[in-house]
């Protein structure tokens, strides 16, 4: 019982001493904006990370600087033009529409639409009424006979 | 015929598919370049790397066509490219190195010794040849991040009007110099 408690205590200190956050912010916005660009401004050095999850030196800069500009009340916006001037598009996760990116904003579109109208297509040729002749019945009764025999054979 | 088409269009789009990733096996990621792209070097004011009060700003670089080459002792690439770099030296292009302290931190790691830092500089460029003309020290890395660098070994080819005309991600080697460098600088010329 006594070692039980011992224990228990000691996932009790764990946790009370896990430290919450080591940025300390003036107020509750810049928080949030500073968590935000973090999450979507991309660590030049490990490329798929953000650089909130990036452990590169490069990735530490970034979050500095960038905590040195929401401190300082610059936008969103200004925050990742800042970024851009100095590390090109490459490091914002949202790509701009230009004339290189245009396919990856229209592709994806396109191949819904155009599968959308095979399919529409292809409904309407299935559903054309077909004409019906006596002649037709009695070849479909000739064929139906001649399958029933090669079965019995 | 409408069918005809169709029953190709399977083919064409694997085609496609084909030829994109053929592509991608060529493509670089690490081939990142600078938003500072035909722009003017950054503003900045840095110390020198081996003299006690000398200081480096933009306006001072102006006027000779030069390399800046982003490196540390610390970095096995930039050990690497030493030698190449010092005979392009040799050849007479100027090159000025940016030194990428890594991972220096005021707050956790107290006083810099730039000596014990001198001391590990010169004895690698001794060993390996050394291209510089001088050395700039970008302690907290603010002129790297200004450049857009991410990491070393990178290199800036800058003209005489302080224009950055290219970025290079990775190693210098006569491969990247005849395919990259030598087109430009004889442009210039």
């Amino acid at each position: 019982m006594k070692w039980l408690l011992v224990t228990l205590s000691l996932f009790i200190s764990v946790s009370t001493l896990a430290q919450t956050d080591r940025y300390v912010f003036e107020n509750n916005e810049q928080a949030i904006r500073f968590e935000e660009l973090t999450k979507e401004l991309r660590c030049p050095k490990c490329q798929n990370q953000n650089i909130a999850d990036s452990d590169a030196v490069v990735a530490k800069d970034l979050r500095d600087k960038v905590l040195e500009l929401v401190k300082q009340g610059k936008t969103k916006d200004e925050v990742i033009d800042y970024m851009i001037d100095r590390y090109g598009y490459f490091v914002h996760y949202e790509p701009p529409v230009t004339p290189a990116t245009l396919v990856l904003w229209v592709l994806p579109v396109l191949i819904v639409i155009v599968g959308f109208g095979f399919i529409v297509i292809r409904q309407r040729k299935a559903s054309i009424k077909q004409s019906w002749s006596p002649e037709d019945e009695a070849l479909l009764t000739k064929l139906i006979l001649q399958n029933k025999r090669q079965e019995h054979s | 015929m409408n069918r005809k088409y169709l029953a190709v269009a399977p083919l064409l789009v694997f085609a496609c598919v084909c030829v994109f990733l053929y592509l991608g096996l060529f493509a670089n990621p690490r081939e990142i370049q600078t938003g500072r792209l035909g722009q003017q070097m950054p503003e900045f004011s840095l110390p020198d790397l081996m003299q006690d009060n000398k200081q480096w700003t933009d306006a001072s670089l102006k006027g000779d066509v030069y390399l800046l080459n982003v490196w540390g002792t610390w970095c096995p690439t930039c050990l690497a490219e030493l030698g190449y770099l010092t005979k392009l030296r040799e050849q007479g292009v100027k090159i000025i190195g940016l030194y990428y302290v890594q991972g220096y931190d005021a707050d956790f790691d107290g006083a810099f010794d730039i000596q014990a830092l001198r001391d590990e500089v010169n004895d690698m460029l001794q060993r390996a040849g050394n291209p510089y003309q001088s050395n700039i020290l970008d302690l907290h890395r603010t002129l790297s991040l200004d450049l857009g660098v991410s990491g070393a070994p990178e290199t800036f080819l800058v003209d005489k009007n302080g224009t950055i005309l290219l970025h290079h991600t990775g190693d210098i080697n006569p491969r990247v110099w005849r395919a990259k460098f030598a087109p430009k600088i004889q442009e210039l010329k």
